[in-house]
């Protein structure tokens, strides 16, 4: 007995250090185990509670089994029968009931998490409304109650509710951002699934499909950036302002012709593809080229040598997308690069 | 020739064997791929496309053209002999079982070299993805029809054996007196009796979305994509339990006879394996967390999926317990054994994590996931598979494996194997989803990736230890014991290594469980016969399940393809179908208008060992 109570003396202080090294882990703006909202905070301390549990029953069913090897070990030459044992109604039931009441420990926190996470916020006048759209391989955010629609950067003001209206504009995808909030699909067809989530600090928050949607479905990245209310209103206010086109009239004139096709720039162009009004102030071109002027790694680049890398041969960058090679001039390529690069919507103070 | 027309469930678990081992080369080749392309940040060793195809290939190979068919060649040249018998219920239809996979199994492999490329939606190939909006081309074609015949088999095997266990048990072997892979392998059969009709449903609807325009899961018109979801994991989750419980078996039977102890708690192993069968039907939901089912099913699947944890418990600690107080004796195939608790232990408490909801939204589709079903199909399935090999090898070939050699593979692949996936759980958790072609640099996923790699290297060159092994042995005399273990507990033990072709000259008597253990216990030498010495009915081997199975590949050729022959004249795919399905029903018309009644071996022929396998 005096034994068994070593052994647990031993084990706490390793499952404290495990519990204290699990909440230090990873990038703080893609870690789940880093959590920077509260709904992710929440599904966190469920993580902790099952990880505590699990770690428990490991060590314990190990060290059973290390004793059991070392102990047991056939010697040489040995040719005794051990007795035949039939099984043991006490401890039978002892490895029954054990794993229910942890089974009980753990399944009331989630049930109570399950409802705490599906409360239905959309009606709240506090809360931020956005129609999350998923498409072969980039995203579309729509703001309902302020009549913006934009692309790959979900811009959201610190500390608010912000509700999700998750659908596909193609196939299954699922929309996530490890460190303010679980994934959840958006599904094709009628069904819309609804999350909510916030992010008290400010930051810039990667986010990832998670579903399995075609061959760039690993590069399907977005950034949430959350920005003080002041900031968040300036650039909504921002995005709704007309933009103005290239000065140059032939470099204007092949970004009419062959871009605002597709694409739209402040009031102008087509909806079918990510609305470029602001592309210039973003994090990333295509979610996955990080916008830096001081990069260090092979994904990164400036913001002119992104957009032209992008533009030069978008399928090199994201295999499958539906862009396609557009049909420019050197000098036009050049032109609609450097303007989109210089497209910015100044709101952060 | 002899191989193409046997009926003799011996050999066909050796065909199993060799075909299953075969698809187990190609499916850790395809994974070797996969690992190359990610062991460092924005790789392009292979293309986004091929990569895709690769994920779809290893797990659509390895669970049904590699794991499945394994467990079928242990389950035949095991499951008959356990039971006293002298064949399965059905010999010919055990034959076609094996036809119909292998046939499906190769049609499937076929897509690698078509213009087109392999299947590259995902193995659970989640609609619209695998529909013929997003999957044009054939890949997806091979899929759904590969699968459709190869199930075939899988479903009419599993019938078979829920047959034989039922009727064709040696006297005196009641089902409380069947040995625990018996058991397993009896409630894996009725698990694939209700499980693949659900595969083959789903398979049957989407090839009519694919081949003939019709709707069940293209939303645009009126079908329903989630509905291919619940239609897959109906199947798929009891898959796991099919996949799992045999090597449960396995892992009871070897721990049993190498701990020289009878199996501790047997009615509670063999009631924690009905009630983990029947669990494994309810669960199906919590592969679906994220698709928004709402609270109430989250809440409901939740508490179910972890309520498996309780047999399971039961099963670990009893094993444990089996091996407490007795005289452990460390062969390769123990190795394999031991070293599968604390591993399945691991993959089972990611398992009870994943099942609580508001986590798995976190979970779900992550590295995470990928560490927890390797643990369990690998840590699990595999090792078991690897256990009984070595274990049964010497009855199946009349040879025992190398012991030094696999006690060197057992530490190769199972150090690789933690290499490669415990790190995983944390890729997981730091963000990383699950098949994604390359990641970003600066993400802090690299160092993590590269020793994945390494690891599954590592299990590369395990694996091909193990092949190594076969082919050294394979060159030895054919002299193993009949019981070469010496501690041998069960009927199979009882008989020559390889067995004669009626296994049993006299069906034995059975007294008690671990039958053959009771006799030597009481000092006999071996089982008391339970009939005189007499003539032996045998089936007589046959072609026909070959051609059936062919026939049905032809099919599957010519349904794919019915649109773009056109070239050689108007609805040619439909005339080669017709003529696939024109010899499958043509050898069933054969087979019921020809009276085959077998033939006798004789008892003056039972008396010098002659009449081998």
């Amino acid at each position: 007995m005096m034994n068994r109570w070593q052994f647990f003396k031993r084990l706490a202080p390793l499952l404290a250090l495990m519990v204290l090294v699990l909440s230090a882990c990873g990038r703080a703006d893609l870690s789940a185990l880093n959590p920077q909202g509260p709904v992710a905070q929440e599904q966190f301390g469920l993580m902790k509670l099952a990880f505590s549990i699990m770690i428990g029953v490991v060590v314990i069913v190990f060290a059973l089994c290390l004793f059991v090897i070392v102990r047991f070990r056939r010697r040489k030459g040995d040719k005794s029968i051990p007795k035949q044992v039939e099984g043991s109604h006490k401890l039978e039931i002892i490895w029954t009931v054990i794993p229910i009441i942890l089974l009980i420990i753990l399944g009331v926190p989630t049930v109570q998490t399950v409802f705490n996470l599906s409360k239905d916020h959309s009606n709240d006048p506090d809360a931020v409304k956005v129609i999350v759209t998923s498409h072969q391989y980039w995203w579309e955010f729509e703001y309902p109650d302020l009549g913006i629609k934009t692309a790959q950067e979900l811009v959201i003001p610190k500390g608010k509710t912000i509700t999700i209206e998750a659908k596909t504009a193609d196939v299954l995808h699922s929309f996530w951002v490890p460190s303010l909030a679980g994934k959840i699909d958006t599904n094709p067809g009628g069904s819309t699934n609804k999350m909510f989530f916030s992010a008290p600090k400010e930051g810039v928050y990667l986010g990832k499909c998670a579903e399995l949607c075609g061959p760039s479905h690993g590069l399907m990245d977005f950034k949430v950036k959350s920005v003080d209310d002041a900031s968040f209103d300036r650039w909504a206010a921002a995005l709704q302002e007309p933009v103005a086109m290239p000065s140059d009239p032939a470099i204007a004139a092949a970004f009419e012709s062959k871009c605002l096709v597709c694409h739209a720039v402040g009031d102008k162009g087509g909806p079918l593809y990510p609305n470029l009004t602001g592309i210039g102030s973003r994090d990333s071109v295509g979610g996955i080229l990080i916008n830096t002027d001081d990069p260090k790694y092979s994904n990164e680049g400036s913001t002119y040598d992104n957009l032209h890398r992008w533009i030069e041969n978008p399928d090199d960058v994201k295999p499958g997308n539906l862009m396609g090679k557009i049909d420019l001039t050197q000098q036009e390529l050049d032109g609609i690069a450097k303007y989109l690069s210089e497209l910015t919507l100044d709101y952060e103070k | 020739m002899d191989w193409l027309t046997t009926v003799d469930h011996k050999k066909i678990g050796i065909l199993y064997l060799i075909a299953g081992g075969f698809f187990f080369l190609v499916g850790g080749l395809e994974a070797l791929l996969i690992r190359i392309q990610l062991w460092k940040p924005l790789n392009d060793f292979v293309s986004a496309d091929t990569y895709n195809e690769l994920i779809t290939m290893h797990g659509t190979t390895m669970i049904f053209l590699a794991a499945m068919p394994m467990l079928f060649a242990l389950m035949n040249a095991v499951v008959p002999l356990q039971i006293g018998a002298r064949d399965v219920a059905f010999p010919f239809v055990n034959a076609l079982g094996f036809w119909t996979f292998f046939f499906g199994a190769v049609l499937l492999n076929v897509s690698w070299f078509t213009s087109t490329g392999a299947p590259a939606a995902g193995w659970t190939a989640y609609a619209p993805l695998s529909g013929p909006a997003f999957s044009t081309g054939h890949g997806m074609d091979y899929y759904v029809l590969g699968l459709q015949i190869a199930g075939i088999g899988t479903l009419i095997g599993g019938i078979n054996f829920l047959v034989t266990i039922i009727n064709m048990r040696a006297p005196g072997m009641t089902f409380m007196r069947m040995p625990m892979f018996t058991w397993a392998s009896f409630i894996t059969s009725a698990l694939i009796l209700f499980a693949f009709p659900a595969l083959a449903v789903g398979l049957a609807a989407l090839m009519f979305d694919r081949v003939f325009d019709a709707n069940f899961f293209d939303p645009n018109n009126g079908g329903n994509a989630v509905l291919w979801e619940h239609i897959f994991w109906i199947f798929g989750h009891p898959e796991v339990y099919i996949l799992i419980l045999p090597a449960f078996g396995v892992i009871s039977e070897v721990i049993s006879t190498f701990s020289r102890k009878r199996l501790f708690g047997y009615s509670s192993m063999v009631f924690a394996t009905i009630l983990i069968g029947f669990l494994g039907f309810m669960v199906w939901a919590h592969h679906m967390f994220t698709t928004g089912l709402g609270p109430v099913a989250n809440a409901l699947f939740s508490i179910a999926t972890m309520l498996i944890a309780v047999p399971t418990g039961i099963k670990i600690f009893n094993w444990i317990f089996t091996m407490w107080g007795g005289s452990i004796k460390f062969t390769s195939a123990n190795l394999y054994a031991v070293g599968f608790i604390p591993t399945f232990v691991m993959g089972g408490v990611t398992g009870v994590m994943l099942a609580a909801a508001p986590a798995d939204f976190q979970y779900h589709d992550t590295y995470f996931v990928v560490a927890h079903f390797h643990y369990v199909i690998v840590g699990g399935l595999i090792l078991g598979i690897f256990s009984g090999l070595h274990y049964w090898w010497p009855k199946m070939f009349g040879r025992v494996l190398n012991e030094t050699l696999g006690k060197w593979t057992f530490w190769m692949f199972y150090i690789g194997f933690h290499l490669t996936f415990f790190i995983q759980h944390f890729l997981g958790l730091l963000g990383m989803p699950r098949r994604i072609w390359t990641y970003l640099d600066g993400l802090g996923f690299n160092e993590m990736n590269l020793i994945s790699t390494i690891g599954a290297i590592m299990m590369g060159i395990g694996t091909i230890m193990f092949f190594l092994n076969v082919v050294i042995t394979n060159a030895k005399p054919q002299n193993a014991a009949d019981d070469p273990w010496e501690d041998g507990r069960t009927l199979e033990w009882t008989i020559p290594s390889p067995p004669p072709e009626y296994n049993f000259k006299q069906t034995p008597l059975v007294r008690g469980y671990d039958a053959y253990w009771k006799e030597k216990m009481d000092g006999h030498k071996g089982m008391t016969p339970a009939e005189p010495i007499g003539s032996i009915h045998m089936p007589s081997p046959s072609i026909l399940p070959f051609t059936m199975s062919l026939g049905l590949f032809i099919t599957g050729f010519g349904l794919m393809y019915s649109r773009d022959w056109t070239f050689i004249t108007e609805h040619i795919g439909f005339y080669v179908a017709g003529l696939g399905l024109l010899i499958t029903f043509g050898s069933m018309f054969l087979r019921s208008v020809y009276d085959d009644h077998g033939f006798h071996i004789e008892p003056e022929e039972l008396e010098d060992k002659g009449v081998k396998a």
